[in-house]
């Protein structure tokens, strides 16, 4: 749903503004990189602007920090309507390596509702790049939640049945379907 | 003047070419030893928890529901990709694949679970690596005796070859 809005809404140009509080620069660094030249995406239409009055996008960088907080809100405020907000490294995703620490406050979404998230510290910029050609709807997501069970207890003695002989080596059969 | 620094300016411009890179067509190939999110393999993971130990970031989650089940949760939302996990893994269970592209609508699809059964103490019920992999633990880690010296070594940093016997050790033979 949230897709077919952005295609919607975000069909033409996206203008973002770039919000970093209280980050290490690295983010910034990475987002200015996907400003240049060489991964040009003002091909995609992507501008950075300058006021979040003017954009669509806020790229959040820097977990939400104590003195920044606010001031992230009232940008976000700030922002026109149809608006998506960014979280871009694992200090806006998760509130960093330092996030119990008295200053920070955590992730970004604690204090502004985060649409998109991009984890690594920093992301490259072709996970931006892909972070943002996801949220317009270009290509499908690759991650999904990983959970495995140990459904029997995984020692061969305990299940001699489905221990088989193969030439002179005894296989686990059940150990091989898991 | 200034029309001279323009033209020189030009001239570079023109020198430096098309530098933009194909990336969503074609993707440029990673440098060596690039990182990135850690994959977990169930099969060979025995549950020491080494990993959840030495995180920095503190996003590996080991819970022991009951006696003969734990729970190692890796979160994944603020991993710097850091390899510690990787590095730390006595049996080499986790490993840092090159997925970079993990951009998600939602937190969670970055996480990763896994319910391994261990085995329990007979005595006090709790959880403990199974006889195999101690072993296995023991040589590579906790204890290398110089049997040729046949000296006990308990801290191997505290050791160089062309040192006497360490003080500790003295005290151990009084």
């Amino acid at each position: 749903m949230l897709k077919n809005l952005c295609q919607k809404m975000f069909g033409r140009s996206l203008w973002v503004y770039h919000a970093n509080s209280g980050g290490c620069n690295g983010c910034d660094i990475e987002v200015l990189n996907v400003l240049t030249p060489y991964y040009d995406v003002e091909r995609f239409g992507i501008k950075l602007v300058g006021s979040p009055r003017h954009a669509d996008v806020m790229l959040c960088q820097g977990p939400a920090m104590r003195s920044t907080a606010q001031a992230l809100k009232r940008a976000y405020e700030a922002m026109p309507a149809p608006k998506l907000v960014f979280a871009i490294g694992s200090c806006a995703c998760g509130g960093g390596v330092w996030f119990d620490s008295y200053s920070v406050l955590g992730p970004v979404e604690r204090v502004v509702p985060v649409s998109y998230y991009i984890p690594g510290c920093p992301p490259r910029p072709e996970a931006i790049i892909y972070g943002v050609a996801v949220a317009l709807g270009l290509v499908d997501k690759k991650t999904a939640p990983v959970e495995f069970k140990q459904l029997e207890f995984p020692i061969p003695e305990y299940h001699p049945g489905d221990l088989r002989r193969d030439g002179d080596m005894v296989v686990y059969e059940k150990l091989e379907k898991v | 003047m200034s029309l001279l620094s323009k033209l020189e300016e030009t001239l570079i411009c023109l020198k430096a070419g098309r530098v933009t890179l194909p990336y969503p067509v074609q993707a440029k190939p990673l440098p060596e030893n690039f990182r990135g999110r850690p994959i977990f393999d169930a099969m060979k993971c025995i549950g020491c928890a080494g990993c959840a130990n030495n995180c920095p970031a503190r996003e590996i989650l080991v819970y022991d529901p009951c006696q003969e089940i734990r729970i190692l949760q890796y979160l994944g939302r603020r991993c710097t990709y850091c390899g510690r996990c990787a590095d730390v893994c006595p049996e080499k269970a986790i490993t840092m694949s090159l997925e970079f592209e993990n951009a998600t609508n939602q937190i969670a699809d970055l996480g990763q679970k896994l319910e391994l059964f261990m085995s329990t103490c007979q005595r006090c019920g709790r959880c403990f690596k199974g006889a195999a992999a101690l072993e296995e633990l023991k040589m590579k880690g906790y204890r290398s005796d110089d049997i040729k010296n046949e000296r006990w070594i308990y801290r191997s940093r505290a050791y160089l070859e062309s040192e006497r016997v360490v003080d500790d050790i003295q005290i151990e033979l009084d």
